[in-house]
């Protein structure tokens, strides 16, 4: 049965720069941050100072004006508000993009086979059935003449192999996944999030913010502060998967419905992808929610609540 | 096969925890939304907020399972 369905719990490498690995979920990654930059660029040239904003200038002056009222709402302070603001927005929207791209057809579907004699490129994710497969070879995108010689080698070669021995079928490597759904990625994001934690309980309570792990006054305060130590890794860890396990379940309940239902059902994941945007936009909502309640924890003294 | 069983049953005790929480969740929520429905927009939010919370504990129960089939 898993012959058709392409599920990998972790990113695949696409290739080599030296011995730096560009896997797959890089590769989007970049795409997302070049997306989001160069809107960013777009919008500051077209910007004029109007009481009237239209286009793209209104809809990115409403993203930011509801995102410094979601964080001047937890901190109720200017100045944090002015310093919090850049990592929220930045964790939501790269959060964001990152979650919707995964969902855009041909992410995690086109890509290419590995196999011992090499690669071949532009192939679309094999289908559950044999007769399909063949269809779907028959009618894949191929850029220049000489890979469609190769895949047609290749091709009769499986066909010929595919009985003899199933254990050598080709890899399949997708040339785009979501860079959430990739557990290196969040786990970054987590732990860019709880050393900004830290930066910022430093900066605004100085050398006493670490009286909240370090307290010799009693050893009931000592042992608190062991614990709030191990809490701290707790949440990079619980960070990482809660955005991890949302995105990368979402891939495999899209992948396991599509492949339940390709015969006859090709419809069905059509709800599963409205759920799956709902998804998107409420985790990089938590993500972004909870670093900015964490940032507004640490810069409060214990003494203050 | 063996495997496959206690791959399903790390799924089904993890979603035991999550599955009441959301329903207590939800429960007190619309009663909150029937008390005083113009804060509707305000309760929404902090559920929906909630419900994340209580759905990630399913979630790791799912990476597990996840990890075991795939790794």
């Amino acid at each position: 049965m898993a012959s058709g369905l392409h599920i990998s719990i972790s990113a695949e490498p696409i290739a080599h720069i030296g011995s730096l690995v560009i896997s797959n979920s890089i590769f989007t990654s970049l795409i997302v941050s070049f997306i989001i930059i160069s809107l960013a660029i777009a919008v500051k040239l077209q910007s004029k100072e109007t009481n009237r904003p239209k286009g793209l200038q209104n809809v990115f002056e409403w993203i930011v004006e509801s995102l410094e009222n979601l964080v001047s709402s937890v901190t109720n302070n200017k100045q944090k508000t002015r310093e919090f603001f850049p990592f929220v927005a930045t964790f939501f929207l790269f959060i964001l993009f990152n979650n919707l791209l995964g969902l855009f057809p041909g992410v995690g579907s086109i890509g290419f086979l590995k196999n011992e004699n090499g690669t071949t490129n532009a192939y679309l994710v094999p289908s559950q059935s044999k007769i399909e497969s063949s269809k779907v070879q028959a009618a894949q995108v191929t850029v220049d003449g000489e890979t469609i010689k190769e895949i047609d080698k290749n091709t009769s070669n499986d066909k010929i192999d595919s009985k003899a021995e199933t254990e050598h079928d080709p890899e399949f490597v997708p040339y785009l996944r979501s860079g959430t759904a990739d557990l290196n990625t969040t786990l970054a994001l987590g732990i860019i999030s709880i050393v900004l934690t830290q930066y910022f309980g430093l900066k605004y309570l100085g050398l006493s913010y670490l009286k909240k792990y370090f307290n010799f006054s009693n050893p009931i305060m000592f042992f608190v502060g062991i614990l709030e130590l191990v809490s701290e890794f707790a949440k990079i860890i619980s960070f990482a998967f809660r955005l991890f396990g949302n995105l990368f379940a979402g891939e495999v309940l899209l992948a396991v419905i599509a492949f339940i239902g390709s015969n006859w059902l090709f419809f069905a994941p059509m709800p599963f992808y409205g759920m799956e945007i709902f998804v998107g936009f409420i985790q990089a909502l938590v993500f972004a929610m909870l670093s900015l309640v964490f940032f507004n924890m640490a810069t409060q003294g214990h003494d203050n609540h | 096969m063996p495997e496959n069983f206690a791959i399903a049953f790390v799924m089904g005790m993890g979603a035991i925890g999550p599955g009441i929480g959301i329903g207590l969740l939800v429960s007190k929520a619309l009663e909150a939304i029937g008390r005083n429905p113009e804060a509707t927009g305000k309760i929404q939010t902090n559920m929906i907020l909630g419900l994340a919370f209580a759905e990630a504990i399913a979630i790791y129960a799912l990476v597990v399972a996840l990890i075991l089939k795939f790794v």
